[in-house]
């Protein structure tokens, strides 16, 4: 398992705090016309949190093809270091596009909660 | 003081729209409304007017280029009529939502079907809820000074919303009247040249109109709905500083002869006057009969009509659109909701008349007006009815 159990939990939590302070606001802190006045700000949007399936790679599977880095359409695969890839709790909306991708089925999608 | 000249509404209209020195004006002729936007493209063309007259292919791509151009702080005019501000429509919740202050002329213009060119209320009612800021005009004059106020209220940092200045197509826009136009160094007292708050600049990139996601929707209307009913404030003192300057006076609710008056009238627009002569027809009958006019339409002056409804026994609201299976009139919906609840609230009947340009004259405002009397008296009657229908 790439995610361990313990950060997976400090994510979670992670995404309620964030969701909270970063894009849940109330309407006087709006800009004018609702505009965005700051670049990239789409990541304060933590859309992880409505996920209700998330990725689990095994590891034993994995060869380091990057299919999962390359059609992840929120780009939430990061490459490691060590050839493998992580993901980001925080926006991965739980498509399962990966594990249809990955050609060696090393993903399976996993009921939140479970 | 500026002289006096007759001139064509609709041309006074335009030369409004250059006093201020308005940046850009994009538009779509449709009549009525189509010399308001030729004498623009004169005004532009024989270089009296320094602005970017762009002629689109449609009025949803005229308020389309409006917002993008109000977008990058350019000061922004059009105008338009039924079919044509109804092309519009879904463009028009997104100028108010992006804060920009266009500013346009809507020439009142009947819907179709059956086709018709002519004047009523029913292309403004069906845009009610657009989030703009809706005034009448009754005279050629009006219409003149409601434009300048309008830029003076949208481009407020306070406000930052459109506004539409409502004028009947034909009876008010083809008409000529003796006008006092001031001229572009007068107008520069009362117009200050606009500080947009929000502009699109490469050097300093935002961006406007993004997807408002379930968790800031909301929050995105009440911004709207604040800005909209705080913006009354600002209309108010716009007028009193446009009678300082100018020594015309404007209210939200303008009244005539309603000290007294038992039975008031309610109307909009240029039919207004017919009302005042019909009014003081009545007068001369001994019928204690008044008459109220929505100057401001959006936001509705609700504390300025309850104000001026009080003491008054029986209310005959017209409508100059009719709101299909609906309780009445958009107009008189929103009146008799406005008084529901309140201490002494008068007998209140709806009338709908003058639609597609049929004319409304005294004779059919004081049938209306003895109707209400009437139902007023009786305890009950239609809840609002159609006048002058023929029935053979």
């Amino acid at each position: 398992m790439l995610c361990s159990k313990r950060i997976s939990k400090l994510n979670r939590e992670g995404v309620k705090r964030l969701a909270k302070v970063d894009a849940i606001t109330g309407w006087r802190n709006l800009e004018i016309g609702c505009a965005i006045i700051e670049p990239g700000s789409s990541r304060k949007l933590r859309t992880g949190d409505w996920r209700s399936q998330r990725p689990v790679t095994d590891r034993d599977k994995c060869i380091k093809c990057g299919m999962c880095w390359i059609y992840c359409p929120d780009m939430v695969y990061l490459p490691l270091r060590s050839g493998y890839f992580k993901w980001d709790e925080n926006y991965c909306k739980g498509c399962g596009i990966c594990a249809n991708e990955c050609p060696e089925d090393a993903i399976s999608m996993v009921m939140e909660g479970d | 003081m500026p002289k006096r000249v007759g001139i064509e509404v609709s041309l006074a209209a335009s030369e409004a729209a250059c006093a201020v020195d308005s940046d850009v004006i994009a538009a779509y002729p449709i009549t009525p409304q189509t010399h308001i936007v030729e004498h623009l493209s004169e005004l532009v063309a024989d270089g009296k007017l320094d602005a970017e007259f762009i002629p689109v292919e449609s009025e949803h791509s005229a308020m389309s280029v409006c917002i993008g151009s109000s977008a990058v702080g350019a000061r922004t005019f059009t105008a338009s009529s039924a079919q044509g501000l109804a092309l519009m429509h879904e463009i028009l919740f997104i100028a108010p939502a992006l804060r920009t202050p266009i500013v346009m002329a809507v020439v009142n213009r009947a819907m179709s079907g059956p086709i018709s060119i002519w004047n009523d209320h029913s292309d403004i009612m069906a845009e009610r809820d657009v989030g703009w800021i809706q005034t009448f005009a009754e005279n050629g004059q009006e219409v003149f000074d409601l434009i300048i106020h309008a830029f003076r209220v949208a481009e407020d940092p306070k406000v930052l919303l459109p506004v539409m200045v409502n004028l009947d197509g034909f009876t008010l826009s083809h008409v000529i009247e003796p006008i006092e136009m001031l001229n572009a160094r007068e107008v520069r007292r009362y117009i200050k040249p606009y500080k947009p708050q929000m502009v699109l600049d490469p050097k300093h990139p935002v961006t406007m109109g993004a997807v408002g996601v379930p968790e800031v929707y909301t929050e995105a209307k009440q911004q709207i709905e604040s800005v909209l009913r705080a913006s009354k404030k600002v209309v108010v003192s716009a007028w009193k500083e446009f009678a300082r300057l100018y020594g015309r006076t404007y209210r939200p609710i303008e009244t005539y002869r309603t000290k007294g008056a038992e039975v008031v009238l309610m109307t909009m627009g240029s039919v207004s006057e017919t009302a005042m002569t019909a009014v003081d027809k009545m007068r001369d009958k001994e019928i204690a009969v008044g008459l109220m006019r929505f100057r401001l339409w959006r936001p509705f002056p609700l504390e300025e009509f309850r104000r001026a409804v009080k003491g008054v026994k029986v209310l005959a609201v017209l409508d100059r659109a009719i709101s299909y299976g609906a309780q009445g009139g958009p107009v008189f919906m929103e009146v008799r909701s406005a008084l529901y609840g309140q201490a002494g609230q008068p007998n209140i009947s709806g009338f709908v008349a003058g639609l597609g340009g049929r004319d409304i004259t005294t004779d059919m405002f004081e049938e209306m007006v003895k109707k209400a009397i009437r139902y007023a008296k009786k305890g009950k009657g239609p809840t609002y009815e159609l006048i002058g229908v023929r029935e053979k």
